[in-house]
């Protein structure tokens, strides 16, 4: 792109589905730029069009394999398929190795597959903060379906559903005794779940396990029609890919038009909102924390005041000071 | 908070050595770089498609199969033609001296050969990206 494309500039050529320009503009959101947000709010404005289906799950559980089985049958529908596959950073150096990408081989020399890796950057919750800005730039950009591959590890690592219009929740045969969808705390917000590998032997298993999990939830009912779906699916005999996407087809129709899709959309703003704020807030408070904490802790270090009350002192001289912090705080990343 | 450098590291063709290119891998994540990589046996077109999806700062291509020359003008061809020419290319492997002076006149940065220390490696990066300046 050679000079400085000022990020206005790109909305046309995304919307034209150029491939750099998209890049380009997700690098901006990722890095939080102020000279960004006009774009990204005119870009928020061209969204709205496109399926968004979260795919959580353990590291190794097949997330991967099987959102590039999915994409492709996607795209012999004509559908433009957006990926978003979400690692995390390492807690030690920030850095990461991104390499959800290798098991998407498949996808790699068609232009209708956009893929996109990003890494936690110590975002909580297995969902890269930009992510969601992302998701939007490939639907103005005119993808109709967007996954979301995040990894899905503990209790409060459940946010894709609440990004996504669909959940799918991947557990696979032989990664320990348990359906891990029950250990990672997993099993309530699948709209459908897959067991993955089912090529292997021990796959049956783990759908029983599974199914039975999911009757103990109604009260050991046969499940309604409400209930999640357990898919089995292998990447090696392409078993299960179909019947996966007609269940995301079908919950899509069930929430679209409907109260619970209204309910649904309602709360993904919901979150939205919150989660943006929450970002906004954790950059201010670091970019202005950094010189008043070393003074402050001094006084804690030196036992002349207590941990609660320098903290309200932290925030209050951290948080009060207006206007020049957005300045402080992109001037810094640009 | 200043957004860690992202880099692709490539394997492009038959080359199966692959124990360079994750010792690379590795020693940019544990610099703090989000590393991208894409496996073995990639094409210069999937390599260059993942590159500008993933609009990384630094493509970085490991060779040890001697196809350095067919590769790379192949590789900058499509670059520009996808409209990210203002992507740095480093290059590392095994390749002979008259190779490195084509194919620095060809676009490559750098090519950091057999034995350099991970730490080169992280700094060359890491400088080039500071030269090149916001984008
Ligand atoms: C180990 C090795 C193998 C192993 C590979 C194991 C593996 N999974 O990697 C095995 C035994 C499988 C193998 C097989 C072959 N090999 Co071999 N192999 C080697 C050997 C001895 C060492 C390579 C190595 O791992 N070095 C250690 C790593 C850490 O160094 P490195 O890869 O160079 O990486 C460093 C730098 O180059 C740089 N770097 C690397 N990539 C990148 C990328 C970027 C972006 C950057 C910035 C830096 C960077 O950083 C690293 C750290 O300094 C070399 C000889 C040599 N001196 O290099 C021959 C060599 C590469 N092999 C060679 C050959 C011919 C073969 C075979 C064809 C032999 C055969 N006839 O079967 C097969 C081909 C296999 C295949 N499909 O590609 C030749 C290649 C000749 C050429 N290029 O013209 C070499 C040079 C030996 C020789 N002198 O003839 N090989
Ligand atoms: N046998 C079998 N292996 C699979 C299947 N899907 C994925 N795998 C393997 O499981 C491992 C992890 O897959 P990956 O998609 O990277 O999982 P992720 O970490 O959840 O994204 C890889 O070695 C895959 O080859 C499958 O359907 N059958
Ligand atoms: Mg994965």
């Amino acid at each position: 792109m050679g000079v400085y494309v000022p990020s206005v500039e790109l909305i046309a050529r995304v919307q034209a589905g150029e491939t750099a320009a998209i890049g380009r503009l997700i690098s901006r959101a990722e890095s939080g730029l102020a000279e960004a947000r006009g774009a990204l709010a005119r870009i928020h404005k061209l969204a709205g069009r496109a399926h968004v289906v979260g795919v959580t799950g353990v590291p190794g559980s097949g997330k991967s394999t099987l959102v590039s089985g999915l994409a492709q049958r996607l795209r012999t529908g004509g559908d433009k398929v957006g990926v978003i596959a979400i690692d995390p950073s390492s807690p030690y150096s920030g850095g990461s190795i991104l390499g959800d990408r290798i098991r998407m081989s498949d996808l790699s020399a068609d232009p209708g597959v956009y893929i996109r890796s990003m890494a936690t950057h110590g975002a909580t919750g297995g969902m890269a903060r930009a992510a969601l800005e992302a998701a939007d730039i490939l639907d103005a950009a005119g993808f109709g379906v967007i996954i979301l591959e995040t990894v899905g590890v503990g209790q409060d690592e459940v946010e894709i559903v609440q990004a996504s219009h669909t959940t799918v929740v991947v557990s696979a045969p032989g990664l320990g005794d348990e359906v891990q969808a029950i250990k990672a705390g997993l099993l309530e917000i699948a709209d459908i779940h897959v067991v993955s590998k089912c090529d292997r032997s021990d796959a049956n298993r783990t759908l029983t396990d599974l199914k039975q999990m999911l009757t103990l939830g109604t009260g050991g009912h046969e499940p309604s029609d409400r209930a999640a779906p357990v898919i089995g699916t292998s990447a090696v005999s392409g078993e299960g890919i179909d019947e996966l996407l007609e269940a995301i087809a079908r919950h899509r129709d069930l929430t679209t038009d409907t109260d619970a899709g209204l309910a649904r959309r309602q709360s993904i703003a919901e979150f939205r909102l919150r989660k943006t704020a929450e970002n906004l807030l954790y950059d201010r408070f670091n970019a202005a924390a950094a010189s008043a904490s070393a003074k402050l802790a001094g006084q804690l270090m030196r036992r002349e005041s207590d941990p609660y009350t320098l903290a309200e002192e932290l925030l209050s001289t951290t948080l009060e000071r207006e206007g020049d912090h957005e300045r402080d705080v992109h001037s810094k990343s640009a | 908070m200043s957004q860690p450098i992202r880099v692709l590291l490539a394997k492009v063709g038959l080359d199966g050595h692959d124990r360079g290119v994750k010792i690379v891998a590795r020693a940019l994540r544990d610099a703090g770089m989000d590393v991208i990589y894409t496996g073995l046996h990639r094409t210069p077109e999937e390599v260059v498609t993942a590159a500008v999806q993933e609009d990384v700062d630094v493509l970085g291509v490991s060779l040890l199969s001697g196809v350095q020359m067919t590769v790379f003008p192949k590789i900058f061809d499509m670059l520009r033609a996808s409209g990210a020419d203002d992507m740095i290319v480093v290059a590392g492997g095994v390749m002979p001296d008259e190779d490195v002076v084509s194919l620095k006149k060809m676009g490559v940065s750098k090519v950091l050969l057999q034995d350099t220390p991970p730490q080169t490696i992280i700094d060359t990066l890491t400088r080039l990206v500071e030269e090149r300046g916001a984008r």
